[in-house]
């Protein structure tokens, strides 16, 4: 059951589990307990399949610590070790300690991942029955199903959710209430918080790092509110503050965007003067920066408030952007979502700087009321014609006269004779193949009533089959044509990737023939014996056509080979 | 279109026409007929730009001889870069219109950092260290050395446009910024001298103010435009400022310290090449001898733009005698500078006219004036010798060699003043040395005087009659145009009270009131709740904004400010302000909304438009009074009165209603925009304030506008936007605001009279 390739985190001897002394692991991915003298593990649980730990209350004479699982079952380890139960209990917190924060690793990403299939599948009949026929009879497994088969309707899932928006005064709404006792309330909902964690990413980062291992999530907001970083008139929060780094992070992202300057030039203040004067020449106007006006708790809260804006501003493009996904080729627009291009000036770069520079400053130039309406809707490129009827009318029977009449007639004699020469070797035999009686009966026994069309008749059948064998067709055909697609799609394998998926699909395809389509045919076959192959016909011919191609493509590849 | 203004076969990039924008160009033909200076004041956002530059490209071509040259001067880097696209677009109508391109060369010039194409230097951020890195790889000794020793990097794009680019002529076309850059990358040009070479010979030159006021630059790059040239100065609402700021000098404590660091490094440069090569200081010497004769004879031709710093009698006479060799000088810079160290040795504040601080020069180290006017030449010729490549670090010694230019060459216009600390910090010992121009006529005045035609525009010039005395200038043509509206597209009011009917004002003895603070934030509040989209503030100073925001926070406004919009602020540091405005588009953009505090005289209130939904409202928070406890503005006050007759009042308020209305005018551009213009402040009303405002707003501004509390400024505004947030067609307006070809022909008589008429009055 142990792979090699698995860490053993922790190791604790001397736990009893059922009655059985053994070894306790807690590695990797899973929970393991081995026998004493024995070399198989005889319990081990995934930590994705662990739902929580208990441990014992302080004060019990036995230590010991259960694992539930999420099917209800539970396996309880007591600790038993030999020195007393200060080592047990020591014992038994570091198992827990580590579980805690393995459980915790696994359970957001599975549990979120579950919940959203579960969710996506009850949402979804189609989809349901296609797991059920794929997954359930084992024809493909479930990862490569939700991987391939099932990723339009994950996207659609991503599309359709739509993001509250942060407001810019959200935290200013959070409203402390007197609790009576010399204390403050703080009302927190999950928008409120999602909006912290979107806007001051720092948070969030923090938020990971602490909740829950060191603080509970109240702590860490009471922790939050008390904070400088909070409250806008801080200068410098002190160093014991737990936001004190988050600050540093935004001050540098600030830094950062300022350093990567702005492109627009009709905003950028700083290239506003065409003067390269060294400091001295002037009137006293103006002395150094930031001697100038004393306070500097002032200047910082201005500072913030400026900067709370722009984040504001960024966790909302950030989503437009990312959930958008072909962002809108605005001139406009774009210089300013790449700042970091700038610093790098590598030609092209700047030549696509200076065709936004310049559609700017055409912008603010024009104005509309000035310019004539017909020029403002042909602003595209004209097209120019040199004869604009004959772009309006085409080519015209009378209008053959530009060609000369002797060409036309060489061009259609040559014509004719090479379509003569086409046919004649096969028109000598075709005349002798079918004799014009024995055609009208064939074509007689083609139509609706003669031999060749008996059990073709659309009424019969339509009455001969009940509809929950029709139901169970549909779905048949559904599944099918699901793997058809993946097979096909696979075709021509030019990339290893391709050729695996091909022999994987042709393998699900056989799979999928020997436990649905075999079991349904016998059924059919048994209980509706009129009907016989021809409900499943075509089905068949579609899987030995693709086994065909399958075959040949095996076959050339071992050619090749060779 | 094709017009005819006063006779004149006008192209105009466009097939509609407003009003205005057809006086507007009735009035500069008219100046440049006249060859006079105009004085003309055009709301923002009505396409002045446009109508300028299509005037005068018609002027120039119908008479070439007349007029050479148009020199379209701008205040900002974006600015520029949007008339060289203007102008793009009337060549290319040009070209359609009539088949051939006119024969017209257009280009802009622009610093270094923006033009260099050097694979490395053109990385640095900081202008000053381009400056100083092309200087290093393009000075004329530097390639000479490299002649015989390649191991010394030169630009190659240098050499290439030396060895070929002064033969070719650029072909007629209008190159902008990334225009050049791409013609030099493809020939192996350097755009930079390119550019500084063919502005000689172009025909439409736009660059920023400085390169033809400050005296510092518009030497070495516009001495040689042609006489008949116009000029024009756009957002020329400013301009007194520049005036003064190009001519005026400080040096702090920093300062002295470089210098005398960077005299010690001239010395031992000096003493070395006395050693190695002490004919290259001979030959110095004699070339001082001689004189600066070459650049008098220059002058006197009437090529050079005379610079004022270097006057006249300047050039006339040669180099004294105590400076002319090099040890003499770098110890008669030395003196100076040690002079300068003990007057920054003060306890309290020293104000003298430069008369009184030359005697005293002379009285404590025995410099006499003449040698020091020939200071600032001096040293670049002894820099040149002694072939000192990189330059940045000699400019504090060089700011203070013009300081000794300029107070020996000017006795009247200007002042000293030494502040031995900051005013709000007394006890921090932080001397400087204010040598302060008072007279903003002083550099503009060569360009007046050489110019036939300068042309000074701007959305906000109001009252239009204090330019020429401030300026000292005699205008041909002065007007101001209002706009003509299909609807009533601007909403300007003057709110005076809150809720509480608290007087709001930014007074001084109010501003810190916390009834007034909060009306302020319940104003703010209510109009970024009915507002779509973006509203911009402006506070009267940084200091203000930072204690309003604090209590508004304390308040809790912030925080329901940030319920319907997001908030962003300007600050000090330009960088940052930068983001916060990008993020604020952004967030208008997406239809978030947002808020600007921002700062009148700030960065974002002289550069930057909110047109359309970047600003749907503005608000003035208070009278953007100049800070008047500073010396400075004192002496410049008290110069005015003496020499201008111009009351100390009359200026401040000048000065501050054409802030407040330059932040309110970002707010509009075009007569499809529209925009809430509030002024929140009491003595708004008041007439001579009111009447300071431009005439296209004051148009707007009805009495029963003028005295509103909040509340009733928020009905006012809501019953507008929806008004406004009607579907809005060219058909409303055409006729009224705006004309087609035909209207323009019938409808010419009648403006003309509707203009006479105006005139009169």
């Amino acid at each position: 059951m142990t792979t090699s390739s698995e860490d053993v985190l922790l190791q604790v001897g001397q736990v009893r589990y059922k009655k059985g002394d053994g070894t306790l692991y807690v590695m990797n991915e899973r929970l393991a307990w081995m026998m004493d003298h024995r070399d198989t593990v005889s319990v081990s649980h995934r930590y994705t399949d662990i739902k929580t730990q208990k441990i014992s209350p302080e004060g019990k004479p036995k230590i010991q610590l259960q694992v539930c699982l999420h099917d209800g079952t539970s396996s309880t380890f007591h600790f038993v070790n030999r020195l007393g139960q200060g080592a047990q209990v020591k014992d038994r917190d570091d198992v827990k300690e580590l579980l805690q924060q393995l459980l915790q690793k696994f359970k957001c990403e599975v549990n979120k991942e579950l919940e959203e299939k579960n969710r996506l599948l009850s949402q979804n009949p189609s989809l349901l029955q296609l797991y059920r026929d794929l997954v359930i009879t084992h024809v493909i497994s479930s990862e490569e199903f939700w991987s391939q088969h099932a990723m339009q309707y994950m996207q659609k899932q991503q599309n359709q959710k739509q993001d509250i928006g942060v407001s810019g005064a959200f935290l200013a709404d959070i409203k402390p209430q007197t609790d009576g006792c010399n204390g403050l309330k703080y009302n927190l909902t999950s928008d409120i918080i999602e909006c912290i964690f979107k806007t001051y990413p720092a948070v969030r980062k923090k938020h990971l790092e602490y909740v829950p291992h060191k603080l509970t999530e109240s702590e860490f907001w009471t922790k939050f509110f008390q904070s400088h970083y909070f409250h806008r008139d801080r200068i410098n929060a002190g160093s014991k503050d737990l936001f004190t780094e988050c600050a540093k992070l935004d001050d540098q992202e600030l830094k950062r965007d300022i350093s990567a300057g702005i492109e627009d030039p009709l905003v950028d203040i700083t290239s506003f003067e065409d003067k390269t004067l060294d400091e001295g020449y002037g009137t006293g106007g103006d002395r150094p920066v930031g001697v100038q006006s004393g306070n500097i708790v002032h200047q910082s809260m201005i500072k913030r408030f400026n900067q709370h804006s722009i984040m504001v501003l960024k966790a909302c493009q950030q989503n437009t952007t990312c959930h958008s996904g072909s962002e809108p080729l605005d001139s406009s627009v774009l210089p300013m979502k790449q700042p970091s291009q700038s610093s790098e000036r590598n030609p092209d770069c700047s030549d696509y700087l200076r065709t936004a520079k310049k559609l700017r400053i055409q912008e603010k130039l024009v104005y509309d009321d000035l310019e004539s309406d017909s020029k403002m809707q042909n602003v595209g490129t004209q097209l120019s014609l040199s004869r604009v009827e004959r772009y309006l009318h085409g080519p015209m029977p009378g209008s053959s006269e530009d060609v000369l009449s002797d060409d036309v007639f060489t061009v259609s004699t040559r014509l004719q004779r090479e379509a003569e020469g086409w046919c004649s070797v096969a028109r000598l035999q075709a005349s002798t193949l079918v004799n014009p009686a024995a055609a009208v009966s064939a074509l007689g026994e083609l139509t609706p009533g003669g031999a060749l069309m008996k059990g073709f008749e659309e009424e019969s059948l339509a009455q001969l089959v009940p509809a929950d064998l029709e139901r169970e067709l549909k779905n048949l055909y559904m599944s099918l044509c699901e793997l058809f697609r993946h097979f096909w799609t696979s075709f021509p394998p030019t990339t290893p990737t391709l050729e695996a998926k091909a022999v994987r699909m042709h393998e699900a395809l056989h799979r999928f023939h020997s436990a649905r389509l075999k079991p349904f045919e016998n059924r059919v076959l048994r209980e509706f014996s009129p009907l016989s192959q021809h409900l499943t016909s075509h089905l068949n011919q579609m899987l030995n056509s693709a086994y065909r191609k399958f075959a040949t493509w095996q076959q050339r590849k071992m050619q090749t080979l060779r | 279109m094709k017009l005819s203004v006063d006779g004149l076969l006008v192209y105009f990039p466009y097939d509609y026409i407003y009003p205005e924008q057809f006086a507007y160009m009735l009035e500069l033909k008219k100046g440049l007929d006249a060859k006079g200076h105009c004085l003309l004041e055009m709301p923002s956002g009505t396409g002045k730009t446009v109508s300028l530059l299509s005037l005068i490209v018609a002027y120039m071509l119908a008479n070439p001889l007349s007029v050479t040259k148009l020199i379209y001067c701008s205040r900002t880097v974006p600015e520029i870069e949007k008339v060289i696209e203007e102008l793009k677009k009337l060549i290319t109508y040009y070209e359609r219109e009539r088949g051939q391109k006119p024969k017209m060369v257009g280009l802009v010039l622009s610093s270094r950092k923006n033009l260099c194409i050097h694979p490395q230097v053109s990385k640095e951020r900081d202008g000053k260290i381009v400056d100083g890195r092309c200087h290093s790889l393009t000075a004329s000794y530097v390639r000479e050395r490299h002649n015989y020793d390649d191991s010394i990097p030169i630009c190659s794009f240098y050499e290439g446009f030396d060895i070929e680019g002064r033969e070719v002529q650029l072909e007629p076309g209008v190159y902008s910024l990334d225009d050049l850059k791409e013609y030099g990358q493809e020939r192996n040009w350097c755009p930079y001298f390119l550019a500084r070479y063919t502005i000689l010979h172009a025909n439409i030159v736009v660059y920023s103010y400085h390169y033809l006021l400050d005296p510092k630059i518009a030497d070495i790059v516009s001495k040689e435009l042609s006489k008949s040239s116009i000029v024009v100065f756009d957002e020329a609402h400013n301009i007194d400022n520049v005036c003064i700021d190009s001519m005026s000098v400080k040096i702090n404590r920093r300062i002295i310290d470089k210098s005398t660091a960077s005299i010690q490094i001239l010395e031992q440069t000096v003493n070395e090449m006395k050693e190695d090569d002490a004919k290259k200081l001979k030959e110095e010497y004699q070339r001082l001898v001689e004189g600066l004769r070459d650049a008098s004879v220059a002058r006197e031709t009437d090529v050079v733009l005379s610079n004022p710093v270097l006057p006249d009698e300047v050039l006339k006479e040669v180099v004294p005698g105590s400076i002319r060799t090099a040890e003499h000088f770098v110890g008669f810079l030395k003196r100076f500078v040690e002079y300068l160290k003990t007057r920054l040795r003060v306890q309290h504040v020293v104000l003298e006219s430069p008369a009184s601080f030359l005697k005293d020069v002379y009285q404590k180290v025995c410099i006499e004036r003449k040698p020091l006017r020939f200071c600032h030449e001096r040293l670049a010729s002894l820099l040149r010798t002694l072939e000192i490549a990189d330059l940045t670090d000699f400019s504090p010694l060089i700011l203070i060699t013009h300081l000794a230019t300029l107070v020996s060459t000017y006795t009247k216009g200007f002042t000293i003043i030494v502040e031995p600390f900051d005013d709000k910090t007394p006890t921090v010992s932080n001397p400087i040395l204010h040598f302060s121009c008072l007279d903003s006529s002083i550099a503009i005045k060569p360009v007046f005087d050489r110019f036939q035609t300068v042309v000074i525009t701007s959305g906000t010039l109001s009252p239009l009659d204090m330019y020429p005395k401030i300026l000292d200038f005699h205008p041909v043509i002065m007007s101001s145009f209002t706009m003509t509206l299909a609807r009533p597209c601007l909403l300007p009011m003057i709110v005076s009270k809150g809720n509480d009917q608290v007087a709001i004002s930014s007074r001084f003895e109010t501003r810190e009131d916390v009834a007034v603070v909060r009306n302020y934030g319940q104003l703010l509040v209510e109009i970024a709740t009915i507002v779509p989209d973006g509203v911009v503030c402006f506070f009267t100073s940084y200091l203000y904004l930072e204690s309003v925001v604090a209590s508004w926070y304390d308040q809790g406004v912030v925080d329901s400010l940030q319920r319907n919009k997001l908030l962003f602020i300007e600050t000090q540091d330009a960088a940052e302000t930068s983001l916060a405005l990008l993020n604020y588009i952004r967030a208008c953009e997406s239809g978030r909304g947002a808020v600007l505090l921002s700062v009148a005289r700030g960065k974002v209130s002289e550069g930057v438009d909110f047109d359309h939904h970047l600003g749907r409202a503005v608000l003035m928070f208070g009278i953007p009074y100049v800070y008047t406890q500073s010396r400075i503005l004192r002496a410049r006050l008290e110069y005015l009165r003496d020499q201008f007759q111009i009351r100390e009042n009359d200026f401040l308020t000048f000065d501050a209603m054409r802030h407040a209305a330059q932040c309110v005018g970002r707010v509009i551009r075009g007569k499809t925009d529209y925009g809430i213009m509030i002024f929140a402040d009491k003595r708004f009303s008041r007439s001579d304030k009111r009447n300071k405002l431009p005439k296209w707003i004051q148009e707007h501004l009805k009495d029963s506008l003028c005295n509103l509390s909040t509340e009733e400024a928020v009905q006012i505004a809501k019953r507008w936007l929806r008004q406004m947030a009607q579907p809005f067609s060219r058909e409303d307006q055409l006729g009224v605001s705006l004309l087609t070809l035909e209207q323009l022909q019938n409808e010419e008589m009648q403006t003309k009279q509707q203009k006479a008429a105006e005139q009169k009055l």
